[in-house]
């Protein structure tokens, strides 16, 4: 992607369109986090394409100046990767929530990352149903009471993070919708990584599923809950550092600083070829309960599916030459009458 | 090594103007190898050709049972011919279930070659026989060569490297030498092709050929074999000719339609029979830029189609019946959001998974209803292999003319048959026009949806623009604006719109033309592969003295300016078509008349010896 000098306030990259969210939802924050970030992030303006699908994240595109598209219920990640494929020179980013990329999208979702197309894909996960009014979604807790499960859900909730780790992506970040600073971050990290990026963001549904990421925005949760991963630091967290992540047989552990020699803690690196680490860390909680990592579990470079393509018809040009037609039509033999 | 003497004394050459030849064996006999050498053999002399391949769905049916037979027809002549033939005067049986499964076919007193070596009790049990057919009399009738071709394939390779269970392999090879003598067609043209195949392989390739001059030997020295025959060189118009098949056929016209536009080619697909071959082909041709993406699945293969589409690529997805209910959300999607697109469709037997190898024209209201909402677009279809060529360009030429998704009709006999093509030269074939643009529409920013008022197409401004940026999506759009519209007057309004765009094609498009007897009573209408069938059979009741003319359809949305005044001209309207009865409702509904339907789903194509029997029983009702 080429980088020009741009110069943008946040507003150049606001739409003109009423952003129609309801009043205090997540999406509010996580917009303005984004328009913030889109202004600073080098880019021109026309080169950024917004792709998303169907949900309340989905509208998001709307309220970008760029170019944009808003299509249909899952198939963001697809159609993004028709985008990059057809102009690898724009920066190129899907929206989509926790019912579009893990349920209806599921298989877009995992394909997209497994080939490393060059897209970032940011998932705002409420684990709730918002647009179509409060039903469990894949990443709602189990025994959930919604329209749906009146009786509670009896499904075992996805980890996002798991989930992308073990589809092969490259790159894997996990942040929350008040955290704007950790948002910013990756989001700067996500644009620079050449390959598919996969972000999944806490966003807070104050309709349907209110207070669902208390243990990690709450004034005691966000010191005591949240593990801040940050490459090439010994993971400590807790309100007095009193906790850390050790590795014991390749499994991640919480462990009382006071247990353990400081020389056992875990220090993070986000460049590990072998994901197995990063999996570890993503299972130390399986939703935003308790201890739970954020930041980036994983950023490797590997081939991108773009790269290999456009590798592949360059190549082509350069050994058969131009396409010709009239070559073509005659390449299985040809007869006179 | 020696060639085979060609010189024989006692040799008599018949000439005749036309043969159809059927080859039938085991699906691992190698049945469609051998029709497709002597069919490109025949090309290349000059002939006339259709061909019908016929194979199982399943990849090595279970060996020597009827399900497993795998066939190939081919009809060659000296003049112009459009289908491959009725029944076969010459069939070649490779074992007893072949034999079982097509000598009902057999024309009387037709040249029944079989291999005798695969008639043992087992196979003739497995086919189904109780007595050995050779001995039952339910040969008599036909001329029966028995040729041992396991014993002269063991015998031509018992100096060779290859052994075992693959020296076999190489008997399909005994067949098309024998054929190559009785047609007198020479070797050299497969030979060149085996030397070619088998680089690699050397040991293969000299098994090969020394069983194909085994098999062409075995008839100079049979005197049973020493009446052969000649077809001549068709009298075609003068040109440079190639043979191909449909799915090529549309493929290069695919590649053709993006040089003629100046716009790469972006193709999704997911593997599907029978459309698999055009990814296949499409993929081969990455110096003409064009991408092709593999996706996860029929819905991904569209969506990114889509995406290609908005960010300005000729973008093309393709699919057979399963996949086309699939894509159908995101057809919608293009629709709505007005972006160039075209959708193939290799129809084949349906409903589900049905009959994946077989022939079928059962998706053409699925074509043009099969979405949510009120979602017209064109729907075109090829008629032959050659016609997808230039059917595929004007598939493309519509899309992106009037910026809209456009279904492009094949089906498994159009895609699989192939026939000589005279080649055009590509600066003879038409340039495509586009709505791209790179300028603002109004003063007050760019107006995604301010339409051209000819062809109410909006302009195509696409990422990478500077000052155009925009946004679109499924949601009902503001005309104009683009902007998110809930307002009432606008969704009638841009419901009508879409509506006219598709139906104001119709003035953009070729009148139908018609065939056969203008002043006649009797309209014999069609669309698709049944073009063959259909015109061979009016043209053979015009030459009897029956009265009948005949048209088809490219366009069966919008229907052709035209069609109405022709169907008033006559009394009698007769649909033939390869499904239960879908064009007839849209004439006999468009246009009130009491269309007569000819209807079959059996899997295989019209012949024109059938057709021009109903046709005329029809016009004496």
């Amino acid at each position: 992607m080429s980088k020009v000098p741009v110069n943008y306030k946040r507003t150049d990259l606001q739409s003109d369109q009423e952003v129609k969210w309801c009043p205090g939802c997540g999406d509010y924050t996580i917009l303005a986090s984004v328009q913030s970030f889109m202004a600073e992030m080098g880019v021109s303006k026309e080169k950024i394409v917004f792709v998303s699908g169907i949900g309340c994240a989905a509208r998001l595109p709307y309220y970008m100046n760029t170019y944009g598209m808003h299509t249909i219920h899952g198939r963001a990640p697809a159609v993004a990767t028709g985008v990059t494929l057809s102009n690898p020179d724009l920066s190129v980013w899907v929206v989509s929530g926790d019912g579009d990329s893990l349920s209806i999208g599921g298989n877009h979702l995992i394909h997209a990352l497994r080939k490393n197309v060059n897209i970032k894909i940011l998932m705002f996960n409420n684990q709730i149903y918002g647009l179509t009014k409060g039903q469990y979604s894949p990443t709602s807790e189990e025994g959930k009471k919604t329209k749906s499960s009146p009786y509670g859900s009896v499904e075992l909730p996805f980890n996002p993070m798991s989930l992308a780790l073990g589809a092969e992506a490259s790159f894997v970040a996990r942040s929350v919708d008040m955290d704007r600073d950790l948002t910013a971050k990756i989001l700067q990290e996500a644009s620079t990584h050449n390959g598919s990026a996969f972000v999944e963001i806490y966003q807070n549904c104050n309709v349907f599923n209110d207070k669902a990421f208390d243990q990690l925005t709450s004034k005691e949760g966000r010191v005591a809950n949240r593990i801040n991963l940050e490459h090439g630091e010994k993971v400590i967290f807790g309100a007095e550092d009193e906790f850390a992540v050790t590795i014991e047989n390749g499994e991640a552990k919480v462990v009382k600083r006071t247990d353990i020699d400081d020389s056992r803690i875990y220090v993070h690196d986000i460049t590990r070829k072998n994901p197995s680490i990063a999996f570890s860390l993503s299972r130390l909680s399986h939703g935003p309960y308790g201890p739970t990592p954020m930041g980036i579990l994983r950023k490797v470079q590997r081939e991108t599916y773009n790269d290999d393509v456009f590798n592949q018809i360059e190549m082509s040009k350069a050994s058969k030459g131009e396409g010709d037609i009239d070559k073509l039509i005659r390449s299985l033999g040809t007869w006179e009458v | 090594m020696e060639e085979p003497k060609l010189t024989v004394q006692n040799k008599t050459v018949e000439s005749i103007p036309a043969v159809t030849i059927r080859f039938a064996g085991d699906s691992g006999d190698g049945m469609q190898l051998v029709g497709t050498r002597f069919t490109d053999t025949s090309a290349l002399f000059g002939n006339d050709l259709a061909t019908l391949p016929s194979f199982p769905a399943e990849i090595r049916a279970p060996q020597g049972t009827i399900a497993g037979v795998s066939s190939f027809q081919v009809q060659i002549a000296d003049f112009d011919i459009l289908t491959p033939g009725d029944n076969p005067e010459v069939l070649v049986a490779m074992n007893p279930a072949a034999l079982k499964a097509h000598l009902h076919d057999l024309a009387p007193n037709g040249m029944l070659i079989i291999n005798g070596d695969a008639f043992i009790e087992k196979n003739i049990t497995k086919a189904g026989y109780k007595l050995d057919p050779r001995e039952s009399g339910e040969l008599d009738g036909y001329r029966v060569f028995e040729v041992p071709m396991e014993k002269l394939t063991k015998e031509a390779l018992k100096d060779s490297e290859i052994k075992g269970r693959e020296v076999l392999r190489s008997k399909n090879m005994i067949a098309l030498g024998l054929i190559s003598w009785v047609f007198n067609r020479p070797l050299e043209g497969t030979i060149d092709w085996i030397n070619n195949k088998f680089a690699k392989l050397p040991a293969v390739a000299d098994a090969n050929i020394k069983t194909l001059k085994t098999g062409y030997n075995f008839g100079i020295t049979v005197e049973a074999f020493h009446h052969t025959y000649v077809v001549d060189k068709a009298k075609l118009p003068s040109g440079e000719y190639t043979n191909i098949n449909g799915n090529i056929g549309l493929s290069w016209g695919l590649v053709a339609a993006a040089k003629l536009s100046n716009i790469d080619l972006f193709y999704g697909s997911y593997p599907i029979t029978p459309a698999s071959d055009i990814l296949h082909e499409l993929s081969k041709h990455k110096n003409f830029g064009v991408i092709t993406f593999q996706a996860e699945d029929e819905i991904a293969a569209a969506a990114a189609t889509v995406g290609a589409s908005f960010t300005g690529k000729l973008a093309v997805t393709g699919t057979s019946g399963p996949g086309l209910a699939l894509k159908g959300e995101t057809i919608s999607l293009a629709l709505s959001a007005e972006l160039p697109m075209v959708i193939v469709n290799v129809q084949r037997g349906g409903p589900s998974t049905g009959l994946p190898t077989k022939p079928e024209q059962s998706d053409l209201l699925f074509a043009l209803y099969g979405r949510h909402g009120e979602s017209p677009l064109p729907v075109l279809a090829a008629r032959s292999p050659s016609d997808a060529f230039y059917t595929a360009i004007e598939a493309a030429r519509i899309a992106l003319k009037y910026m809209t998704p456009v279904i492009l009709l094949s089906d498994n006999y159009v895609a699989t048959g192939s026939e000589p093509w005279k080649l055009p030269e590509y600066k003879d074939l038409p340039s495509l026009s586009n709505n791209l643009t790179t300028k603002l529409n109004s003063k007050e920013g760019f107006l995604p949806y301010h339409r051209d008022m000819t062809t109410f197409a909006r302009p195509w401004a696409i990422p990478g623009t500077p000052g155009l940026e925009h946004r679109i999506g499924g949601l009902e759009k503001e005309e104009g604006t683009g902007n998110v519209s809930y307002d009432s007057a606008n969704h009638q309004y841009m419901t009508d719109m879409r509506a006219w765009k598709i139906a104001n094609i119709a003035n953009d498009i070729e009148p139908l033309v018609l065939n056969g007897n203008e002043k006649a009573d009797t309209l014999v209408l069609g669309w698709g592969s049944t073009y063959g069938g259909i015109t061979q059979a009016v043209n053979r009741l015009n030459e009897k003295g029956v009265k009948v003319a005949s048209a088809h359809l490219t366009f069966i949305n919008p229907f052709p300016d035209n069609l109405a005044e022709i169907l008033s001209n006559f009394k009698k309207v007769i649909i033939p078509e390869l499904n239960s009865g879908q064009l007839i409702k849209l004439i006999r509904e468009r246009f009130l008349i009491d269309a007569k339907g000819i209807n079959k789903v059996a899997g295989v194509p019209f012949t024109a010896e059938e057709l021009a029997n109903i046709i005329e029983e029809k016009i004496n009702e």
